[in-house]
Order: C-alpha cells, then structure tokens, then sequence
C-alpha cells in the first residue's frame, strides 16, 4: 500500500515540467538554456524521504524526514528537514511546537557520539572504547549474578532471582528492541526491571 | 486508550479530567476540536488549575489535587439519583445485578477485612455469591439488597454535592453544571469520552481514580461505542509498546505475570488462571492462557522449553515481593543493596521522587550504566553543578558509562501509540560518532555473557546459555526478525482444532494470529497480543492506506491495532440485546441473524449470539465490572482517600493517612510532612512547548520556554509577598527548588470546608544538562510513595511552602 511516487519524486517531475513548458512556449530559444541554467532545483529533491514517527508524546504523528544520502541503498545520510505526514490519519500534517523542532533534537550538541567512562571518584568522563566498554559491563554483571544470584528460597522452590543488578528500560525504542532487551534481561534472571510506564 | 484518537471527533462531550490534552497532547486534541465543529461536542474540563484545555472549553471546574475520587463518587451518586443510567447496558454489560457475599462492607474510609498491621486488607468478603451450580448468583431485577448495584448505591450515596464541595473545593453550582452536562449522555443516542493521563495516575490512588471515571463510563453506556471510552492518553512514543511487551518487574509480555515463588511448578502457576467462566456460556479468553503462554516460552527457550520440563518454567525468575519497581529498586540502592544499573532511555535523577534520595542511591552503586542518545543528568549525576546539581564528586565511587545509544531517526520498527497502532517507521539517517543501536548493544553484552558461562561456568546458566538466538548476524538482530518472532510462528503443521485434517499454517510460517497459538509447543510467539502484525501477509503496521468508509474515524487499513486490527475494544457493547446499535448513527458492528459485522473487527466470536454472549469477553462474568472483588488492593469500590501528605484530614476518617494499603518504607515516612509546616499544595504538568527533560537539549526549544518557574494565585503572592518574575524559594521536607514566580488568574485558593487550600504548580521539563537555562524540577520536592496497586509515584499532590527569594525581578 505504499505510495510508489514519493513527494520527492513528484516535486522533481514538477519542477522540471515547469521549467520546460513556460520557457519553451514562450520561444526564448538560447535565453531558455541560459534561464534553466539558473532554475535552482528545489533543495528537497536531492534528499531521500522516509517516513519515521514523532518520538515525542504517544499521538505518534507521521513526520517525514529529508536526508542527504539514502540509509537504505546503504550510503551516509544525515538529516536536513523534518516536518509532518500530510497522509497521516491522526495529524494530517500537523505538528506541534515540540514535533516541529524535531530536527535540532537529532542535530543537538549534546548527542552523545563517543562511549565515555567516569571513573569513581573522578570529576570527569573519558572516552573508551566499544569493546572495552562491553567487556567491563559483562565482567560486572557475571561477578555480580555469580555472587547473588537466588536459586532456591527457604523452602527449596527454584527461584532463580537476580536482585542486585537491575535494569530500567526505555519509552521510546521499538517494540522489536523491547523483545530483545526483555530476552536478555530476563533470561539472566533479573527482576528489577521497569519501564517509563511505572512513573 | 480503548478508542483511537481519530475516534475523538464521534463524540458529543469530552470531559479532561487527569490530564491536559490541549497542551500535552496538541495533535490529537485536534479531534476534540473537531468534534466542537462538526458535532456540536462540548469541552469540560475538571483541573487544579484553569490549564491550556480549559481555556478552549465550554466549561470548567477546579478541583483540589488528590481528591477525583470523592468527585467521580459524588458524580455516580448524582446519576443514579437522577435516573441518569443506561439501564439495560447496565444490567446486561456490567455486574451490576452479581449478588455479593454478606459480610462485605464499608465504614469509617475502609472496606471490610482491614489489618492496620499489616497494611493490607484480607479481601475473601469482596467476592460475589458463588451458587451450586458452580456460577455467580445475580438477580437480573435489581431488587435483592446485596447486588452490585445496590451496594453501590449505597456506596456513592454519601458524596452529596455538599460532600464534592467540602472535599474537593469544587463549588456546588459547578458540581452541578458538570453532572448534568455528562447526565446527558446517558441517552443512547449520546456519548461522552474521557482524556485522561499522569494528572490521574500519579496518586498514591491513581488506579482508583481511574476505576472511578470506568464506572460513571458504564452507567452512562459509553463503553464500547464510537465517541466514547476510556482514554488513557500515554505519554511517550512507546510507552504502550514497552508495557505490551512486558518490560515490567512482575510481568511477561501480552499482560501475562511472572510467577511468584508460592508457584512452584507450572500446574500450580495454571491452576490459579483457569479462568472459568462465572457465568454459562460466557467467552472468558483468557482460558487460552497456557496456549499464550506455552508459545512465550518456546519464544525464549526454544527446544529447550518441553512438556516433560513444565516448558522451562524455572528458567523464569520467581518473584518473594509483589513487584520489584523503581521505588523498591531504589530503595534497596540507598541500602547499599545494588550492585549494577542500567538506564536505557530514562532519567531517573530527574523523573523519580525525591532526588535527594536518587542521588544518594545512584552514590552507592558499584556500576551505573547509561545508554541514551543524549546527555543526561543521571548519567552525569556525580558531576557538581552549583546550587543545580550540589554533590561532594570525589566521595561518589559509582563507575559511570555513558553508551552512545541511535534516536528514532536512525532506527527501524514499531511503536505503538495510544490507541494501539503499531506503526512501522524506517531509519533516515546514519548514527552519529560511534553511537549503535540498542539491539546492538543488548546483543553484545548478551554474547560476551553467554562466553563467559560456557568458558567459566557458574550458577544455573541454562536460561542464558539456551535463549534462541536465531538471528542472520548474531550480532545485530534486525527489526524485521524480532518483529517476526512477536508475531509468532509454527514450530510443527497447525491444523484447525475442528477440523483435524484442515492446515492452517505449514511448520516455519508466520501465524496468522493468536486464535492458531497452540499449548503443544507447536507455536512460538513472543507476544500474543501482537499477533497478526506480521503475519504471512507481510508486515501489516506497515500498511498506509488511510481510506475510511464512512468516515467512522476507524482507518482499518492504516498499520496494525492490537488486537487483531481491532480499533474500538468491547466494541459488541455498541450494540443492544438485539445486536442493532444503540445509536443507529454511530453504527459499529451489528449481528445480521448470523454473525456480527461492521465497521471494526468485533470484539467477539463472529458467530457468538448477542443474547447469549457477554460483549466483555476477557472476564469470565461476560460482563464488566462496576464492582472488582478482590482484583484492587485498596477496594473493589473506589473510596476517598486523601494523599498521604494533605492540608485536610480524610472526611470519613481522620486517623487514615493517604492510601491505607499502600506501600511506604520506614524511612521515607518519616519524611512525609503535615501541613502545618507545609502549609501549600503543590502539583507538577507539563508545558506544551516541551517533552520531559529531552527537549531542553534543543535550542528551538529551550528558546520558547527557556526558564523554570512555579505557577501561584495572586492571592498567595500577595499573602507571601511575592511579585510578578520575582524569584522564590519552594520547598518541602525533601529538598528546596529556587525558580521565578508566575503569578497567574489560572490557580485561585480552593475553599474546602472552612479551610482555604492554595495550590502552586510546578513545571518539570528542567535540569543542568542540555541547552536551556540551568533549573530544577519537581522531583527535587516529591514524596517517595506510590500507587496501592502498581507502585506510580505521587507527584500530583504533596506539601510545600513558599517565601520569596532573593533574585533579579525581571518584569
């Protein structure tokens, strides 16, 4: 059911139909090369549009990101423009003050690009590595489940319950990264585990 | 939400009660406005404060924080004495006519059965008379004394207006004014929707609250039909989703419960969810349970998880406590009790109660970790800001790492929205830096962990070292994998359960839905509710067809609404004993003399007699539930409760303090303060120009609402001597908030009895990270206290004072 013409396509056939027509029909000959010369193509049809939702509040609107590049033929793209689905049935293109601004959230100077580690007692962070990062937290978290994990209770029942590491678990992230985390955080055995939705 | 947002615009009265949906929730307050257009619908809107929605509606009502209940009562109480019911829903559609054991009662603010020792009532007496024949006694007149009906009569009949009045600071006349506005839609031919959201669910009775608004819905008929439900407007963009799936201390996905360690094997974690039907011929789904259930399991443990080992029950942890939420986790950190921590996507520095206590547990923490696409304050909460952030940094020991985690516009998948469309949305962009996606990271962590049992050993690792993992690369599972492993698939040939010979799906093909989950382990599915999703069909929240026949507001062919593409849940409610719709103008789904068909996928076995079968097919009463027996810790009726810290002692009972079942830890009682010392109710909202403490790292933002501040009436500047912009000092018995003063028309002083109760908001999108002006917010003053039954903390009614400050005025 997905529109075929996207609205990117459909601005540059435009775009491109007026040039030609108005000019030719009105016969400049050599002006016409040199006037298409200067018709600027509009900045959106050199971008790749896809459809996302506002990651704000839970009306969820349909919004429509413009990047340069395309992520889906696998080139770097990096978003220029973000504005409302026209086609969506609960917004119709509209947003508010906080979707319409959508795009200085993923462009804000405080998005993090780089793990970082502060180290106890010090008053800064510091930049690690993925690997370093990763191997530290499955070490803290093997110590700790060998140390306290609960296999049985008084009575002998197996319980097998993690108290002592705990895990809170987003409001934004899609329901496919809720599943996974929900695998690898109850196949541990943990308990303290929530979402936004407690608060 | 039981309705969708585009449903808003079939109803003729919307009443916001709990919420602020103009300023929250702009995009879909459109369909109220439309609604007022093209319908003629009315706005009331019932608010501590004249808010952003108020300002749009055709009527409002101030109310004092915390006190819904005695409102929503006094309310039911008005429409039974004004014959304002819709008798025969309410007679058939709710339990109204279920006989209930004598020695149930009330007195004095409490239900029978309370043990003030222990905090917790002994709830045998809530419970309906169960005859020989193994089904619930009713007396369809509503004539025998001990009926649901009766008994709430009786329960509602002491909050006269007067009552309203003196409890919640609620003028008579306009107590009034509203219940006749709402008595209106007790015709079949009108509806009434209520928007509500954290305004109701953040008490220490909030589920209560809630339960109250459900109620007056049934009396009135406007469950079930188009332009009315209950709609709880969820406020982040998956929060639903998130909850579906379980991400929760005490739940499985799809609204199933880890097992407590009083289950002990499978047979005796079923035997307490049979399900059986309290009424003949009634539905009770969830007799399908162990099919669900049975499939969860083979989603996590595959080959692993068989009849002969009760399906690996074991490998689920068991809980010794009702649930281990935030509130216990985090009073066991400041006990020195938590070794690890994770926040992905959450800031509890700043969402939780009592900051000073969130700080010293996150101080006691051996590992923190944070992932999360932006800088938050928990993740710097060592870090000394001023008076902002005021902590000793070499004394933390806590080790912090801060994961680079990809935001919504780098990412593929589903989120669910309010009024459960799952909607599929592609990535736009490439991450910045090294920043990876959370499947990426929970995968890494995961596989390192799995070496580290197979090299290592170490305590039962069967749960890890068996999880399935079958993923193209292991390394990153992609969207489209784990969201064909919630949709479900055939372990073995499915065939029809009537028909033996018939296939339904061949092994290793997606499911069509849950109605093929089977307890054999012939199915896997990871989230029956979210079967049917991605069915072999292809992935249906993809789906853009935004056609609406009749503009009913349904959009059927628009991405996915759990379950079953249903759009208006209990949607058999919408038609009489008859199956013809109440409203012929609001037709929904009607019985044709042989199935039920419409607008909507019904909500009912297509082929389930109207006359016979219940609209409410999740309960095994067939019917909803005006009176919840022992389902609610606090009571199966809703009944005043005052927050635990007030300016007003409880009317029915002056020693009870706050909910007299909920949870508290020795400590934080003693911070709980009285008004005496604490003269003023404070309430925390949020503004429409930002999103929680995620906005302020945006200068569009952070330009538009730059500032914190507390809102006040121009009568409390005026007792404190407070000036317009000046700066003031807030504090309660937890901590102390400096912030410019908005003096506003939009608070006024509540006369409640023969006391005068002031009310200060506080906005709460501020913190010392991000782009916006340094600030606080309400949690540096909140108390460390929750919900009865699902632990949400009390944010919307606690005490403070207030003096000025010294500051620069700047109007």
């Amino acid at each position: 059911m997905n529109i075929d013409l996207s609205r990117r396509g459909f601005l540059k056939l435009a775009g491109a139909g007026v040039a030609a027509t108005s000019l030719g029909a009105m016969g400049f000959g050599e002006a016409e090369a040199a006037e298409q010369a200067h018709v600027r193509a509009f900045k959106l049809a050199s971008t790749t549009e896809v459809r996302n939702t506002c990651t704000y509040c839970s009306v969820a609107c349909g919004i429509l990101i413009y990047s340069k590049g395309d992520v889906a033929a696998g080139e770097e793209a990096h978003v220029v423009h973000i504005e409302g689905d026209a086609d969506h049935p609960t917004n119709r293109g509209t947003l508010c003050p906080k979707g319409a601004a959508l795009k200085d959230t993923v462009l804000s100077a405080t998005r993090l690009t780089q793990p970082r580690i502060r180290r106890p007692g010090s008053d800064k962070l510091e930049e690690i590595s993925w690997e370093e990062a990763l191997d530290k937290i499955a070490r803290a978290l093997k110590d700790d489940r060998d140390a306290n994990l609960i296999q049985t209770n008084e009575a002998g029942v197996p319980v097998n319950r993690w108290t002592s590491t705990g895990f809170l678990a987003a409001s934004a992230t899609t329901n496919e990264t809720a599943w996974l985390t929900y695998k690898v955080v109850r196949s541990m055995g943990i308990v303290g585990f929530d979402n936004q939705a407690r608060v | 939400m039981t309705n969708s947002w585009t449903d808003i615009k079939n109803t003729d009265l919307v009443v916001v009660m709990g919420g602020n949906a103009a300023e929250a929730h702009p995009c879909g307050f459109k369909w109220v406005t439309e609604a007022k257009a093209h319908r003629g619908a009315k706005l009331i809107v019932v608010d501590p404060r004249f808010t952003r929605t108020a300002s749009v509606s055709d009527y409002y009502a101030p109310i004092r924080p915390g006190s819904d209940i005695a409102f929503l009562m006094g309310l039911i109480n008005w429409m039974i004495q004004n014959d304002k019911v819709q008798w025969e829903y309410v007679k058939n559609f709710t339990n109204a006519a279920f006989i209930v054991k004598d020695e149930f009662g009330w007195s004095d603010g409490l239900f029978s059965g309370y043990d003030p020792e222990k905090r917790d009532y002994d709830k045998s007496s809530w419970d309906y008379v169960i005859g020989d024949d193994g089904f619930a006694q009713v007396d369809m007149t509503l004539q025998n004394p001990r009926c649901v009906w009766n008994l709430l009569k009786e329960h509602v009949s002491r909050y006269t207006p007067e009552l309203v009045e003196q409890v919640c600071g609620t003028p008579k006349d306009k107590f009034l004014k509203v219940a006749e506005m709402i008595g209106e839609c007790s015709a079949v031919d009108k509806t009434m929707t209520s928007m509500y959201a954290l305004g109701w669910t953040q008490h220490s009775k909030g589920a209560q609250n809630i339960r109250g608004m459900a109620m007056l819905q049934l009396i009135l008929g406007n469950i079930g039909v188009r332009g009315g439900g209950m709609n709880a407007l969820r406020g982040h963009s998956n929060i639903q989703g998130l909850t579906d799936v379980g991400l929760m201390s005490n739940l499985l996905p799809g609204y199933m419960n880890i097992p407590t360690e009083k289950e002990k094997d499978w047979t005796t974690y079923m035997s307490s969810r049979s399900f059986k039907p309290l009424r003949p011929g009634q539905t009770s789904y969830w007799q399908n349970y162990p099919k669900f259930m049975v499939s969860f399991m083979k989603a996590m443990w595959g080959d692993a998880a068989r009849a002969d080992n009760d399906w690996a029950f074991h490998y689920l942890p068991k809980l010794d406590v009702p649930t281990y939420d935030i509130l216990r986790m985090f009073d066991l950190m400041n006990e020195g009790k938590i070794t690890n921590y994770f926040c992905q996507g959450f800031n509890p520095l700043l969402s939780f109660p009592n900051r000073g206590k969130v700080t010293s547990a996150l101080s006691k923490l051996k590992l923190l970790v944070v992932m999360d696409p932006l800088e938050t304050e928990t993740a710097h909460f060592w870090e000394n800001h001023g008076e902002y952030n005021d902590v000793d940094t070499a004394s933390i020991q806590t080790e912090v790492l801060e994961l680079p985690t990809t935001s919504f516009a780098e990412d593929d998948g589903s989120l669910v929205n309010s009024g459960r469309w799952m909607q599929w949305h592609w990535a736009a962009a490439t991450p910045p830096g090294q920043a990876k996606r959370d499947t990426w990271i929970m995968a890494q962590i995961f596989l390192r962990m799995k070496k580290m049992y197979q090299d290592e050993g170490g305590p039962f690792p069967d749960p890890i070292l068996n999880l399935t993992w079958e993923y193209k690369d292991e390394n990153e599972p992609s969207a489209e994998e784990l969201a064909k492993e919630l949709n479900g698939r055939a372990l073995a040939d499915v065939y029809d359960l009537k028909d033996t010979t018939k296939l339904l799906t061949a092994q290793g093909k997606q499911l069509l839905n849950f109605s093929q989950m089977r307890d054999d382990g012939s199915t896997m599915s990871a989230c029956w509710i979210y079967s049917g999703s991605w069915n072999e069909e292809g992935n249906n929240m993809a789906r853009r067809d935004n056609s609406d026949p009749d503009d009913t507001g349904a959009f059927l062919n628009w991405s996915f609404a759990w379950p079953l593409n249903r759009r208006i849940l209990y949607n058999r409610a919408s038609a009489d004993m008859q199956g013809k719709a109440w409203d012929p103008s609001r037709k929904l789904i009607e019985w044709n003399g042989e199935k039920w068909a419409g607008y909507d996928v019904p909500d009912i076995a297509p082929t389930a007699k109207p006359d016979e079968v219940g609209p409410f097919i999740m309960n095994p009463e067939g019917s909803s539930r005006l009176f919840t027996r022992g389902m609610m810790r606090d009571g199966p009726f809703p009944t005043h409760m005052e927050p635990f810290e007030s300016p007003i002692a409880n009317v029915f009972n002056p020693e009870m303090r706050g909910n007299p079942v909920a949870r508290v830890f020795a400590k934080d009682a003693d911070q709980f303060a009285t008004s005496d010392e604490f003269p003023f109710v404070a309430t925390s909202y949020r503004l429409t120009e930002h999103f929680h403490y995620w906005t302020k790292h945006n200068r569009i933002n952070s330009a538009l609402q730059p500032e914190f501040f507390v809102e006040i009436s121009e009568e409390l500047a005026a007792e404190k001597g407070i000036t317009k912009g000046g700066t003031v000092r807030v504090w309660s018995k937890r901590g102390s908030v400096t912030a410019k003063a908005l003096v506003s028309k939009r608070l006024r002083p509540l006369q409640c009895g023969d006391k005068l109760v002031h009310v200060i908001g506080i906005p709460l999108h501020w913190g010392f990270m991000g782009a916006a002006r340094k600030g606080f917010g309400p949690n540096s003053l909140t108390p460390f206290v929750g919900d009865a039954n699902v632990e949400t903390p009390e944010f919307k009614a606690f005490l403070v004072n207030i003096e000025p400050a010294q500051g620069e005025v700047v109007s």
